[in-house]
């Protein structure tokens, strides 16, 4: 009870205090909402190359053909030497014939022609489908399947997919970057804030303790506002990110310029943006202000 | 029962001044005392140390069973809970009313809003200001104001009284007045009472124990004393 009763002082108090250096709090919330929306951004833009990153490397696969003579005994031997390398994850085998019949379904063309070829003049090369773990050594692992005796040749993304992944990789760590060096900004201006407030409040803060009230009740005031202002200052970021990866999202029907880059589909991923903001908001706003009461208050 | 010791204490302050040296006292529950002694004799810094104001930087003070010298900075407030205290310049806050003023005292250490009411309508009509309760202090003359500033200070029923000079900006007249509380209080609710001042008058008038300090150092305790000249001249 008596706890709640102090909340509940506390959290007036700070209202007021918000309201009464209004043009103070403006500054703060101002440079809160700036950080958010960049950090909103950067969110979005690292979410989302995270994603078609994800997406891209679960559809990259090394195809291997294998020459078209090569006999039954040595492709049971390939397969467990292919499956055995490192950093192959699984494999797809398809004989001639699979080939052939999957070449036949995809046009009436090709199923009357390839029809009157039998078992042994079938020229389709027996082909391996490999899914890598790890897709940064794509390249090396194509060049050793390459060297093994009866492949004939090996096709992968080649050099492009790795360009890509490696400058989304670059992309993100700036974007990181940015976010940090504005967190820090923004806790110094809350810093000021807070402090500026505390000096108004000086006299009403040094009764206090001549009365006795405890350093929780004479700090947590100050700690609840900077939280209000990273509250007012996640409104606007929140709404940004709603409306703006929705547009967004809709504008490009989900792709990015190709069908290679899908985008994140809004309906979880807004909300889980929105309350993500709203908590770095309110964290930063903690910050800033428990920084300054330990500083101007010596408590 | 004594409410206060002190053995053995010394402030120096960072700049080299010594305010208080080897000071021993014992002050007993329910008295009502004196602090005297011309400028920098130390009274100042004596009240401080009894509140952890200040620390003394050597010996013991205890106070209602805590030792102030070693009270951290976050337990302080323990101590305060324990004692009330009133200044030359009132310290009251100019944007509350007078029984918000007093109120204040007693919400910020999470007292229940019935209780509140009633000591604290209690303390403004023990110093005689039940009906300015809601005045604001800017409506108020200084002797009212220190009323209620005494209010405040024994609201929560505190052991001890401190008094910095609170007759500091009063005319005699309203000086009498803020005694006459003070002596009210001492005497019904049993309050102890320490007061510095260096009002002759005030002091020969209460005849109440009297500790004379000069350069820091106990000149004189007598247990029913007056000002008297030649102990100020003697101490010189």
């Amino acid at each position: 009870m008596k706890m709640l009763r102090m909340l509940n002082r506390s959290i007036r108090d700070s209202i007021k205090s918000v309201f009464r250096n209004f043009s103070l709090s403006l500054a703060s919330i101002s440079c809160i909402t700036i950080t958010l929306i960049i950090v909103a951004i950067s969110m979005l833009a690292s979410f989302n190359v995270q994603n078609f990153t994800k997406e891209i490397e679960k559809d990259l696969t090394i195809v291997v053909f294998l020459d078209s003579d090569t006999s039954e005994d040595r492709i049971t031997d390939l397969k467990k030497e292919i499956g055995n390398f490192p950093n192959v994850e699984s494999y797809e085998f398809e004989s001639k014939e699979d080939v052939k019949q999957k070449m036949q379904k995809e046009s009436e063309v090709l199923n009357t022609v390839l029809d009157g070829w039998s078992e042994e003049d079938n020229p389709l090369k027996p082909t391996f489908k490999l899914k890598v773990k790890n897709v940064n050594k794509i390249g090396k692992t194509a060049d050793k399947i390459k060297q093994i005796e009866n492949v004939s040749v090996v096709k992968y993304g080649e050099g492009m997919v790795e360009t890509m992944i490696s400058s989304f990789a670059t992309i993100q760590k700036v974007a990181y970057g940015a976010v940090i060096a504005l967190v820090v900004v923004t806790v110094f201006l809350i810093v000021n804030t807070i402090k500026l407030t505390i000096f108004s409040r000086k006299r009403e803060i040094s009764i206090m303790r001549l009365v006795g009230a405890s350093n929780f009740t004479i700090k947590t005031p100050f700690i609840i506002e900077g939280m209000i202002l990273g509250i007012f200052g996640s409104i606007i970021p929140i709404v940004f990110t709603t409306y703006g990866y929705l547009a967004f999202y809709n504008h490009f029907n989900g792709y990015l310029y190709t069908h290679l880059i899908k985008l994140i589909r809004p309906e979880p991923f807004i909300y889980q943006m929105s309350l993500i903001i709203l908590v770095i908001g309110i964290i930063v706003g903690m910050i800033g202000s428990s920084k300054a009461v330990r500083k101007y208050l010596k408590v | 029962m004594d409410l206060i010791r002190i053995k053995n204490a010394e402030k120096k302050y960072k700049n080299g001044v010594t305010a208080i040296r080897n000071l021993n006292l014992d002050i007993e529950k329910g008295s009502f005392t004196f602090v005297i002694g011309g400028s920098g004799s130390g009274k100042s810094t004596l009240i401080k140390m009894l509140y952890r104001e200040e620390r003394p930087t050597q010996g013991k003070i205890i106070v209602g069973g805590l030792n102030v010298a070693k009270l951290r900075n976050n337990k302080v407030y323990k101590l305060r809970r324990k004692l009330g205290i009133v200044f030359q310049d009132y310290r009251l806050l100019p944007k509350l009313t007078v029984y918000e003023n007093v109120a204040f005292a007693m919400e910020v250490i999470g007292a229940k809003k019935n209780e509140t009411r009633l000591k604290v309508l209690k303390a403004l009509e023990e110093v005689g200001l039940k009906n300015k309760v809601h005045n604001y202090p800017d409506q108020l003359s200084g002797g009212e104001q220190q009323r209620v500033a005494i209010a405040r200070a024994i609201v929560n029923n505190p052991k001890l009284l401190l008094c910095d000079e609170p007759t500091g900006n009063l005319d005699p007249e309203k000086s009498m007045e803020i005694m006459a509380v003070l002596d009210k209080i001492n005497k019904v609710r049993g309050t102890t009472i320490i007061m510095a001042t260096h009002d002759k008058e005030i002091v020969n008038k209460m005849k109440k124990q009297v500790i004379t300090l000069k350069d820091g150092r106990l000149v004189s305790f007598k247990k029913k004393g007056t000002y008297y000249d030649e102990d100020v001249e003697n101490a010189k």
